[in-house]
């Protein structure tokens, strides 16, 4: 059994306490939203945060997040609202396929509440953790920027 | 097999390069739009769908039909824009669908309903007109006939059809009903691009809002009551079997329900995918590994060194040995590669005794039916294929392996299952890029032009498996793309190929065979400009007399990005063009060295693809195919040894990151040629420009990619 705090919901969940959190997620709480990528933390698709920090979870399993608040993409903004960062998203027309997006949205909000004005560099590296395959880094990097603007003007 | 891309029909588009080329089709009519209408559970008669395209609700929503696969490059968006403008709908009333796999979206060029080579808009462009043109006339018809005016003096905007001079108006929701009772006109004018609202304009996609909140389900997030979750270990060795397999400690582990062979390998079926991971790493399976145990990377390398002699001629013109002046060759090599897409292979099917659904993130829903059919034994009318959002296609899923393993499993267990593929096996398993040796020569004459080009590549044909009509006397007309396609007017030229055979498994990939091939044809190009003292832009100019809209976006890229002007000490311009589809592309790269590594700090691209939909999506096009190529040329490569993938994850088969993708400046020529494709002509340019602007930095001609082996 595993106790989890999902996006601000309590689940008891009937799983192996070494399942990594992004296969209870996707398969037994039906959040499709975070992404399967490498299995290895390679790649970033599997972003979700723990207690505010951007995880992978694909390695991460659930033993680690007992007691802890897990944040997916469906639950990053509160219900009817949206996050800055998607927002801007929208506004740069980010993504392609959109298949890397949530985890690429989920690292950025962990930099921007870490590093509120990231530089170029910074948001750069917080990134490269994070793979797009479609190859949209010149707009992920200045979405990030609007969002981090819009933020400070807010 | 489905692959009945007709050879004449794909000769025809390889001679369009620089004419463009749309294949006008009837319209598809009938029955298949009533069918899907009565899929959708609404009554007929309240929905006015006039053909497979499109259908208008009483509630004046407007539903368009994507027959193509939306895998990035915006092809919902394109095709809600194109039948929204001819139809004069509200753009915000527009829905989409993906279209099921049915007779009526059979495309005329594949013969069969596929996704790729850049071909959705030209080939839709015309049908999906002629669809919307249609269906307003129609909408028009049943308006003036209520009124009891004169359908010629209405006039249809923003989804209202009105009659000004009793200022009466009807919105296409409440013609519904009435439009369906009309006859379908033949031959309805289509709007002259002066008329256009949409097409041309920046549209937002409508794709966008649900890529961002995680909403978008793509294959992988397929849920159907009652499915399991299925892995297969796959034979190490490509054409390996199972001899024998273990399953005891895998069965032991909780969720595990199930383990089998299937055709692929050996399927373990858990209640979870997570334990069908555990249970893929426990069963224990000994293998039959065929004959390609032996296949490794240097030896293939040499076996297609020694092809080259025996290339066959596939185009011919003048004779190249009887030119007098200077002859300079060079031979390029290029690794296998991997398409890596971010979501990895998998499937859903449910297959029971009577009918089959699949739900698939596929290029290829005809391939995907057929797979299907032939696991089954079920006819087309009992399959039915679903397309999800696509995590990425470019060409890995033009292949449907994974639809099979998913029906087998099915079959099997009597349940619906979805399979998921590892990353190790998308890497270790895929229909990998050709590697490629490419031997050129050329001569320059005395007054420095040049006079003579020979080409010739030898690498796996993708289209003899694919599309075999297409293979013929031994030539792959697909595996010269890049090569004897180019706008260089050369008096003799002479290409060859010669099919490898190697026993690697090969795909189609981003701009296919002209991403290696452009990389050889455009790094020699430079070495002949310097052979003749000339400037790279201006010697490739004076090639495309006959070209003169190759010869536009070269001029364009070269002045947009400054050719010529002072760089930044350590930093140097290189120059590369190429054509795809139809379109014309050149780009410049700003490039210095790290070291040993690349570092491409800015480009600079202008494209040409005819008619624009949607400004915004061909920059975005543009900027993703240029990373893609990027990626492809850095320091990624597939190697073998002992008939296995050295590579296996992002690890160690390395793509591009953040840091490391350069700024793109999309320059997109004004054009009133019919539209062309836009998906794949970024990716070619890119390494060849790096390479050619390396030489400048340091003096070596890079021969091989990637870039971190060659300057290692």
């Amino acid at each position: 059994m595993a106790s989890l705090t999902i996006n601000g919901v309590h689940h008891e969940l009937d799983v192996s306490p070494d399942m990594p959190i992004l296969w209870a997620v996707r398969d037994v709480v039906g959040l499709t939203g975070t992404k399967f990528g490498c299995g290895v933390a390679a790649c970033g698709a599997c972003t979700v945060h723990l207690d505010g920090t951007a995880i992978r979870s694909c390695v991460t399993p659930v033993s680690a997040a007992e007691g802890k608040h897990i944040t997916t993409i469906e639950g990053l903004a509160p219900a009817g609202k949206e996050h800055p960062l998607q927002a801007a998203w929208v506004a740069d027309q980010v993504p392609q396929c959109g298949y890397c997006q949530s985890g690429q949205i989920m690292s950025a909000a962990a930099l921007i509440k870490k590093t509120p004005n990231p530089s170029d560099k910074e948001i750069e590296e917080a990134m490269s953790g994070n793979i797009c395959r479609c190859g949209c880094y010149e707009r992920i990097n200045s979405a990030i920027r609007r969002a981090a603007h819009e933020v400070a003007n807010a | 097999m489905s692959g009945t891309l007709n050879r004449s029909r794909f000769l025809a588009r390889a001679g369009s390069v620089g004419a463009g080329l749309c294949i006008a089709l009837s319209l598809p009519l009938g029955t298949k739009a009533a069918d899907l209408v009565a899929a959708a559970g609404e009554a007929p008669g309240t929905v006015f769908a006039p053909n497979a395209w499109l259908r208008v609700a009483p509630d004046d929503t407007v539903t368009v039909m994507v027959s193509k696969s939306e895998m990035g490059q915006g092809i919902a968006t394109g095709f809600c824009t194109i039948v929204a403008d001819e139809l004069d709908a509200s753009f915000a009333n527009v829905r989409y669908a993906f279209a099921p796999a049915a007779p009526a979206y059979i495309d005329a060029f594949f013969g069969d309903q596929t996704t790729g080579g850049s071909t959705s808009t030209p080939d839709s462009w015309l049908p999906l007109r002629q669809a919307a043109a249609t269906a307003r006339a129609m909408l028009i018809s049943a308006a003036a006939k209520q009124w009891g005016v004169d359908p010629a003096a209405c006039t249809a905007a923003n989804g209202v059809v009105s009659y000004a001079p009793t200022s009466k108006t009807a919105t296409y929701g409440s013609l519904a009903t009435a439009a369906s009772q009309v006859d379908v006109p033949k031959d309805v004018p289509l709007k002259t691009p002066d008329k256009f609202t949409l097409i041309g304009k920046h549209v937002a996609r409508v794709d966008t809002p649900l890529k961002v909140n995680g909403k978008a389900k793509y294959g992988i997030d397929t849920v159907v009551p009652g499915m399991m979750y299925a892995s297969v270990v796959r034979p190490p060795v490509f054409g390996g079997s199972v001899a024998r397999f273990d399953a005891s400690k895998a069965k032991a582990i909780n969720g595990v329900v199930d383990v089998f062979a299937i055709s692929s390998g050996v399927a373990i079926v858990a209640t979870n995918t997570w334990a069908s991971r555990q249970g893929h790493d426990a069963v224990h399976v000994a293998w039959n590994d065929g004959p390609n145990a032996h296949l490794n990377t240097k030896t293939l390398f040499e076996q297609a060194h020694a092809l080259v002699p025996t290339a066959k001629v596939a185009k011919k013109v003048g004779d190249v040995t009887a030119v007098h002046g200077k002859t300079i060759a060079s031979v390029f090599e290029g690794p296998f590669l991997a398409h890596a897409p971010m979501e990895p292979m998998n499937a859903t099917a449910d297959v029971r005794p009577d009918s089959v659904e699949v739900w698939a993130p596929t290029q290829v829903q005809t391939r995907s039916q057929q797979t299907a059919m032939a696991i089954t034994g079920l006819p087309a009318d009992k399959v039915t294929v679903h397309t999800t959002f696509l995590g990425g296609g470019f060409g890995r899923r033009l292949d449907a392996d994974y639809v099979g393993d998913a029906v087998e499993i099915s079959k099997k267990i009597g349940k619906p299952v979805k399979v998921t593929w590892p990353r190790e096996q998308d890497i270790q398993h895929d229909f990998y890029r050709p590697m490629s040796v490419n031997a050129l020569s050329g001569t320059i004459d005395a007054s420095g032009n040049l006079v003579a080009l020979s080409h010739t590549v030898v690498a796996d044909s993708v289209a003899k498996r694919w599309a075999p009509p297409l293979f013929k006397d031994g030539i792959d007309p697909l595996a010269l793309d890049g090569a004897w396609n180019t706008p260089y007017d050369v008096p003799n030229v002479d290409f060859r190929y010669a099919d490898q055979s190697s026993g690697v498994p090969v795909g189609f990939m981003r701009a296919p065979a002209a991403n290696f091939n452009a990389f050889a044809t455009e790094v020699f190009m430079d070495e002949l400009a310097h052979a003749a003292n000339a400037d790279p832009v201006a010697f490739r100019l004076a090639l495309m007399s006959k070209a003169p809209r190759a010869a536009a976006v070269l001029k364009a890229a070269a002045h947009a990005a400054g050719w010529g002007k002072k760089m930044p000490a350590g930093q140097a311009q290189g120059v590369a063009f190429c054509s795809w589809g139809g379109s014309f592309g050149a780009l410049v790269a700003d490039v210095s060295l790290d070291g040993k590594d690349v570092v491409v700090h800015r480009t600079v691209m202008a494209v040409d693809c005819g008619t624009v939909i949607n400004p915004d999506i061909v920059r975005m096009q543009v900027q993703g195919a240029v990373n893609y190529g990027l990626a492809m040329a850095r320091s990624a490569k597939i190697t073998l040894a002992n008939g296995r993938v050295s590579q296996s994850n992002f690890y160690d088969y390395t793509v591009l990151r953040n840091s490391d993708a350069p700024t793109t400046h999309v320059i997109v020529m004004e054009s009133t040629e019919k539209p062309t494709g836009i998906g794949e002509l970024g990716t070619p340019p890119i390494a060849p420009a790096i390479a050619n602007a390396i030489f400048k930095l340091n003096g070596k001609r890079i021969h091989s990619l990637p870039f971190s082996d060659a300057l290692a």
